[in-house]
């Protein structure tokens, strides 16, 4: 188990060894948005819960955080809220474009590159889509 | 090896004993999370309010409750399998295996939390 690694022997091409296109993007994108889902997202769904579990004055404590007095959301809830909606729906949609390139599909350059643009134009438009209709419902 | 087919090798003589069985459960819990996370949105975004009354209330039901669990079954063992590959890449010597253990702990812990949560505000029959 110990390394084993011949240090003077070059490492397979790295994340800096490439043009940035968007192909590449959407494929690192993809892992960090899953890792800060599988770590934030988590935390996040599970302090939600257990305030709910405990009863109002946790929940208030809760929605303290990510609010301000009069309902919207503070600078917390902007990169929380926000920001981990629309890492949830980057990796839903890099994800589904996942799904069809493990069947062998979408490999032809030009269909591979507006498939990973499409994830972002989706994870962007989801994203102001989900947060302008809850914002208007609260604002009356 | 023995001389087994191809398929059969695949299906349990390789060196991982278990063939394709992490990569299948991960496109299987793709599946389930994409659709429960549509469910889950939607109803967030329906909600008529996010105070803690009307939360708990939709919460309450088991039309709330029984996806929630299934979301959180689906979407921990995803999490479960993905930071696992990701350990796998990036941690090379012995803590690897420390943080294995230890993204075990977090997932199963995290999910016994959450169901446990779920079904406290459910069987409660929040007002």
């Amino acid at each position: 188990m110990a390394n084993v690694r011949n240090e003077k022997r070059p490492l397979s091409p790295h994340l800096t060894a490439y043009k940035w296109g968007p192909h590449m993007a959407v494929s690192i994108i993809h892992r960090a948005t899953g890792a800060a889902l599988g770590i934030g997202g988590v935390l996040l769904l599970l302090w939600w819960l257990a305030a709910l579990a405990a009863g109002g004055p946790a929940y208030a404590l809760f929605l303290d955080v990510f609010t301000v007095e009069a309902g919207g959301l503070n600078i917390a809830g902007w990169i929380a809220g926000v920001g981990l909606t629309w890492v949830l729906f980057q990796h839903m949609g890099s994800g589904v474009r996942h799904l069809f390139l493990d069947q062998g599909a979408n490999f032809e350059l030009k269909g591979n590159r507006n498939t990973a643009l499409a994830t972002f134009v989706f994870s962007v438009v989801a994203t102001i889509g989900f947060w302008v209709f809850i914002l208007e419902k609260s604002n009356g | 090896m023995g001389n087994g087919t191809s398929i059969g090798k695949v299906r349990g003589l390789g060196s991982a004993k278990e063939g394709t069985h992490h990569w299948w459960q991960q496109r299987l819990t793709a599946g389930s999370n994409l659709v429960l996370m549509l469910w889950f949105v939607v109803s967030l975004a329906l909600l008529p309010g996010y105070d803690y009354a009307t939360v708990s209330q939709w919460l309450a039901s088991p039309w709330a409750a029984v996806p929630m669990i299934l979301l959180v079954f689906s979407t921990f063992y995803h999490m479960r399998l993905g930071l696992q590959v990701v350990i796998e890449d990036y941690q090379h010597d012995e803590t690897r295996i420390v943080f294995l253990i230890l993204l075990n702990f977090f997932a199963l812990s995290g999910a016994v939390l959450a169901i446990f949560s779920i079904l406290k505000v459910a069987f409660a029959g929040a007002a």
